[in-house]
Formats: structure tokens, sequence, C-alpha cells
């Protein structure tokens, strides 16, 4: 198998490092070789967040280079725009159409940039859009997001959806397995009606 | 069996396997998550000291008493430990010793980008450099029998890609934990001038011990492909080069100091072109220069920042790869103050009030970023109060218009005797020291003013206030940050009187305690949008169409808003 490499980009807070551990555990359950990479310290304070995985036969660097990915996970949009270009061609990017304010746009020193959505699907092969606040929602708590994204990344990906749902067993504690097992179904069913569409 | 650990948690089961017994560190980002791990193993006593010197010296106490001991910090932390550690290389070891050094290439939480490799050579340590999880933990044990075998302390140099990368290692069961028994040695452990030359001298016979031992261990190798292309290479830039250069031989070099002369000349006799790839400073380059070598590294490579597959592929290889056109006026998304952060309104006071502020290292280093816009300097941990008073000395005329701002866990590193100093030398200086009870930047570590250990069992907190006016500060006052109207005329009275004061500005990080208010929401009918409150730079208030709103996911209710708005336009909802 090619190594294959995920970008999972967010806003400190959003839950990237639990979606980063289930797919890593999903790979090591493949047999794969796992890499890893994200870099610590000013998670909590709300800045921009990226977590590099890469699996494969045999993986080197840590880190997804530029023009390599072959999936991006944004949790908010202007996050999928600021790591677009990460994408390889043909890849696919994931996007969870939420806004989320960064302080230069609160305090107005920049417009969020209008028609995210557009520009994404202008520049890469395949954009997956899904409401995943909402979906989370639905399932019962809006903490899911991350595994609703986990769940439309699976979609895409070419791995079975019994191993990501062991995987899930394994990773999330019990007392929030249920609404996991349901927020990864959400975003599975999610991902492949904006496929169709 | 197999984990996935990042390089920390690699180098925490490293000291668990291989025997430590002590471990010491004061937090630092990308080193903190190494003792936060050794935590983790009821084995080893664990510990956070106050600062790297301090940690340094509890880790040479623990090894001249006989126990194997880790200690770990960031590349910074290494200049305060320095001088224990300089000088612990004539004395050697007991118990063997291994320091952790984790380096900031790129600076994704550091305030500069020195390359420790140097102090290797500078304190003539042996040193090691993994290029993976796996490599970390083995290092370690590696590492502490070098140690042993040479009779000296062992820098293990990883950086934040190795740190904070999580690669799969294959756990073993741990050696059996022994402590050696302690015999005085004067000659050994006693540093005075008359022995220290006699180590002098052994030490430069034990450098070229530790040189053959370069040569001919198996963690220096040469891995030969196609023989056009030679780079010699060591720790993340080893899997980089693997990575963008597949075909090429590579001389990988885990032990880093001294290097092994004989197998770079062998290598470089046998390869077309020898490259040297290597993160920031020329280090293994102008060795192999100084060898007389023809070599190309740092001419090709970028010596700034971190390397990268692309960066190696695009200046060794010729190849430029796809890489994506970067989207145009993306707005930054800076880390910022959380809502209700106890630190926000002090900032917004400073700015207020327009006074020259020496800052410190922490969360609260953000307080100098817009809106809040409210740091003149920040250099180093425990800066700010020697600062100020340097900035008195120099401008007596600021004195009244001057204060340092420093939090508890800096103050407690390294704050303390730049006090003392304002004191001794008759300063005026107002400093703020800004108690949220814990070390919050690197994730909530506890510290000698916590009341808590690291593994969070109880033990005496240090009383700064007590410590304060013990050091001669007489105007030591603390006050809750939330009071704004009394901590702004505490700031003005304090700033002008004519003697040093401290006003300790005490609430617990609102990560740590939670509050328990009701959230705020904006009258619109009040609100005339003044955007005073955009002034405080809260996350969860944003302005548009000329009115203020409130966030109220984001909100927990500290209210700080409603104290800025001078039109009572912020109200709490009902509970």
């Amino acid at each position: 198998m090619r190594t294959q490499s995920i970008l999972l980009v967010g806003v400190g807070g959003q839950g990237t490092i639990l979606a980063s551990k289930i797919l890593a555990e999903v790979a090591m359950m493949q047999g794969l070789d796992v890499k890893m990479s994200e870099v610590h310290g000013m998670a909590q304070r709300g800045g921009s967040v990226v977590t590099h995985v890469r699996m494969g036969e045999k993986v080197n660097s840590p880190l997804v280079e530029e023009g390599e990915a072959d999936f991006i996970v944004a949790f908010e949009k202007l996050e999928a725009l600021r790591w677009a270009h990460f994408l390889r061609e043909g890849g696919s990017i994931v996007v969870n159409d939420q806004r989320i304010d960064p302080m230069t746009v609160i305090t107005g020193q920049a417009p969020y940039p209008p028609e995210i959505l557009e520009t994404l699907q202008a520049g890469a092969e395949e954009v997956v859009v899904i409401d995943a606040l909402q979906l989370a929602r639905e399932v019962g708590s809006i903490k899911a997001v991350n595994v609703v994204l986990l769940g439309a990344l699976a979609q895409k990906m070419q791995i079975e959806k019994s191993q990501w749902l062991e995987a899930i067993r394994r990773i999330v504690p019990a007392k929030a397995l249920e609404l996991n097992l349901q927020a990864f179904e959400s975003g599975y069913l999610g991902a492949e009606a904006a496929l169709s569409e | 069996m197999k984990a996935l650990l990042t390089g920390n948690e690699a180098i925490a089961r490293g000291a668990y396997e291989y025997g430590v017994t002590v471990a010491a560190a004061y937090p630092g980002t990308p080193s903190t998550e190494i003792l936060e791990n050794v935590g983790c193993y009821s084995e080893i006593k664990a510990q956070w000291s106050p600062n790297e010197k301090v940690a340094m010296e509890v880790a040479v106490g623990s090894s001249i008493a006989g126990a194997r001991t880790l200690v770990a910090m960031k590349h910074v932390g290494v200049n305060v430990a320095a001088d224990p550690l300089f000088t612990f290389v004539y004395a050697g070891v007991n118990g063997g010793l291994v320091l952790v050094s984790a380096d900031d290439p790129g600076m994704h939480s550091s305030q500069n980008e020195q390359d420790n490799r140097n102090y290797a050579k500078f304190a003539k340590t042996p040193m090691l450099e993994p290029s993976d999880s796996q490599e970390a933990k083995d290092y370690v044990g590696l590492g502490l029998s070098i140690s042993e075998q040479f009779d000296v302390p062992v820098l293990l140099r990883v950086t934040t890609r190795i740190s904070h990368s999580k690669t799969i290692v294959e756990l073993n069961d741990p050696e059996p934990r022994t402590v050696k028994p302690y015999a005085k040695d004067i000659k050994k452990y006693v540093m005075m001038p008359a022995f220290a030359r006699q180590k002098r001298i052994q030490l430069e016979e034990r450098f070229a011990r530790l040189k053959e031992y370069s040569e001919n261990t198996p963690v220096n190798r040469i891995e030969w492909g196609d023989k056009r292309m030679g780079v010699i290479t060591s720790g993340i830039a080893y899997q980089y080069v693997r990575e963008a250069l597949p075909q090429a031989s590579i001389l990988k070099l885990g032990f880093t100091w001294p290097l092994p002369d004989k197998l770079i000349r062998e290598f470089a006799a046998e390869v077309e072109t020898l490259y040297v790839s290597e993160e920031n400073e020329p280090y293994l380059e102008e060795h192999v220069k100084a060898l007389g070598l023809p070599v190309v590294g740092k001419d090709i490579l970028p010596i700034v920042g971190e390397l990268s597959v692309r960066a190696i592929a695009r200046a060794m290889n010729g190849s430029d790869v796809f890489a994506g056109t970067r989207a145009a006026n993306v707005p930054v998304r800076p880390p910022v103050l959380c809502p209700g952060c106890p630190h926000r309104p002090v900032f917004f006071l400073l700015n207020q009030l327009k006074l020259f502020v020496t800052g410190d290292i922490g969360c609260y280093t953000l307080g100098a970023l817009p809106p809040l816009d409210a740091m003149d300097t920040c250099i180093c941990m425990g800066a700010s109060l020697p600062m100020a008073l340097g900035f008195e000395k120099a401008h007596p005329e600021l004195a009244e218009k001057t204060v340092a701002v420093i939090g508890d866990s800096t103050f407690v590193h390294s704050g303390i005797t730049g006090l003392i100093d304002i004191v001794y030398n008759c300063g005026t200086s107002t400093v703020l020291i800004l108690d949220n009870s814990t070390t919050a930047m690197t994730g909530h570590q506890e510290h000698p003013g916590t009341g808590k250990t690291l593994r969070r069992e109880p033990t005496a907190a240090l009383d700064i206030e007590a410590l304060c006016k013990a050091v001669g500060v007489k105007r030591t006052f603390v006050i809750d940050p939330f009071d704004m109207e009394g901590l702004k005329t505490l700031i003005k009275r304090e700033v002008a009187a004519r003697e040093p004061s401290v006003i300790i500005a005490k609430r617990p990080c609102v990560l740590i305690v939670k509050l328990d208010e009701p959230l705020l929401y904006i009258d619109h009918e009040k609100c005339v949008g003044c955007k005073m409150c955009m002034r405080i730079g809260c996350p969860a208030i944003s302005h548009a169409n000329k009115k203020s709103t409130v966030n109220a996911a984001l909100c927990v209710g500290c209210g700080v808003c409603a104290q800025v708005c001078k039109f009572n336009a912020f109200l709490r909802e009902a509970r």
C-alpha cells in the first residue's frame, strides 16, 4: 500500500486529538506502520491546530508535506482554506461547514473570507461538505463533531467500516461510547449523502 | 507488545525500562510530557523542580548518590542548568545520568531557536540523537550505560518533531532497579582547583575513549545505496532524508558527540558528492569541513526554521513536486487568552494606564498582542523584574510608569532573585505577580506555590505574599484581578510610591477552577457601539453593525466586559 497522508486541521479545543488517535488505531489494526505529529503548547488557547497522520508499509517522515495529503479533514472552514494547499492532486477535503471567527476577525483586523466552500471546490478535485456541528447535536453532544468528521473520512478511505467501529470501541471511554458510535454513523451516512448529490 | 508513543512518552518508558530511580524537570514545551509520563511509573521518584538548574542539581546529587537518573528540559532550560552541567562533567557520575534537551526548531513555542547540539561539544558531554520514538526509548538505556561506562553525564538531544510525533515502539519489561552504594571521594566530587585540574586532564583522556566508542557503536551506521550521493544526517532529519532521497547512501549518526572521524572519512571516500542534511546550525557540517572534506550543506539547505522532506528534495535532488497553491488573505488565528482568563483585566488596565510593561514567559505573554497590547519586553524566564529595575536605572523618570509582570510559576522559577535585587539596589519598581495557581502555558503543571507535587499529592505551599514581605517588600498586596476598580486604584498608587511594591493578582486559571456565574448578554438598546468591550480581546465578544454581541457558547460569565462598559449594556442571564 502506498503511504497515505492525512491532515486533521481545526481550532484548539475541537477534539482533533481524539480523532487522530482513533485514526492511528485503525491504521495499526491493519498492520500498517503509522506516524503522527502534532504541536502542543498553544492548543488550549484557541489557536490554529494541525495533526499529521501518515500510514503505510514503512513510514519515515511523520509530517505531511504541501501538495501531499490524500485527505484533509477540516474541523472549521477557515482552517480548511489555510491548509488546502497541502492536498495532493486528486485528494479529497472533508470540511465541517462551521465558522469560528479568529481574534483577528473579531477585532476587525481582517475579514472572514467569503465563499470559502466555493474556493475549496474550485481548487480541489473533491470537497465533502458536512454540517458536523448539527449532526453532532442530533446525536446528543456538540463535542462529537470530531467523530462525525471521522465517519465522513471513513466513507472515503479504503478501510472496512467495522474496523473503524472497533477502533472507536478501543479508544473511547465506555460512558461516551454509544454517543460516539452514533456520531460516526451519522458522519458516515452524511458523507455518503453529500457525495451522491 | 507494541504501542504508538510520542518521543516524550517513549523517553519516560525508557526511564522505566532501564532502571531510572530519580527524575526531575521544570515544564517547558516541547519537553513537558517526559516527566508527566515518568510520573505514571510509581517505581520512579519523579518531581517538578522550581527551575532547570535545581532539577539538574537534584539529578547530580541523585547520580552521585548512586541512582540512575533522568533530568529533562527544553532547550533554553539547559542555559539555566548549564552551570552544574559543565562542572558535573568533570566530576562524573556514580549512577548513570541522562540529560534530555528538547529543542524547538521553528520556535513553535519558544523565544529562540538555539541548537543544543553545541552544548555537547562545549560541555564535553557525549550526545545521542534519536530519530523516532523507538530510538528515543532505546537511547535512554544506551545513554545510561554510556554514562556509567565512561563516568560522564550524557546529553539526549531531541527536537519538537521527535518529542511530539507518535511512532510505534516495542515495549519491554523493566530491568531490575538498583541504587549503587555511595562512597565518599572528594577528589572526584569536590571540584576545587587542585582536584578539578586533575579532572581536566582526565576529561581529555576520556574524550579519546569516547571517540573510539563513537567509531564502533552500531548507532552510527552506514546505509549504502547509490554512491553518487552520500548524506550524513542525524535526528529527525534522517527520516526526511530517507523519504526525500530513498536511493541515496546515508551515514546515520545516533551518537553525535564525539563524532566518528574515521567512519565519516570512510563514507566520504566512497561517495561521489558528500552532503550533510541537518536542522538549524551547521553542527555536523563544520566538523566534516574541519576534517578537510568537501561537503555540501547549509549552502543549499536552510539554517532557519525546520527542515522538511520538500526542502531536502528540492535542494539535493532538484525535484519540485506539486505543492498546491496557498490561499491568499487567510486571516491568522493566533492563540488568545481564554474567555474568563484572570490575566485579561490586568492587561486591559495596564494598557489603559499607559504603563511600560516588562513582561515574562507564560500565557500572559499573549497580553503583548492587540487589542490588549500591554507589554514592552519578553526575553527569558524571570527577566521582567530585573529589567524593570534596569529601566528605572537608565531612566529614573520612568520609574513611576513602569511595572514588571510575571506569573506565579515563573516567579518561583527565577523571579525571586530579581525581586531581591530591586529591594537591595534601592529600586522603586512595581511588580505584578499574576498568580493563577498553576503553570498554565505548558498544560497546568504543579509548582512549589500550588501545594501539590508532580503526582498531585499534598505538600507545603510556598506563601508568595510572605516571601515578598520577607525579602523586604513592605508594600505587598493581594487582590482579585476581577476587582478591576480596586486593581486600577492599587496599580496607580503603587507605581507612584517611591519604594518597591508587589501586587499579587490572585485568581486560579479558569481552565482549572471553572466559574459558576450566569453568562452575559448585551442589551442592544443600551449598546451604543463604542467598541470599548472589544478592547479586552475576549473571544466571546464580537462586533457587527455597530453593536456588540456575546457568544453564549464561549462566554463563561467572568463579567470583565460588564466592568469596562460605560453604558451598562452587559446584563447577566437569569439562573
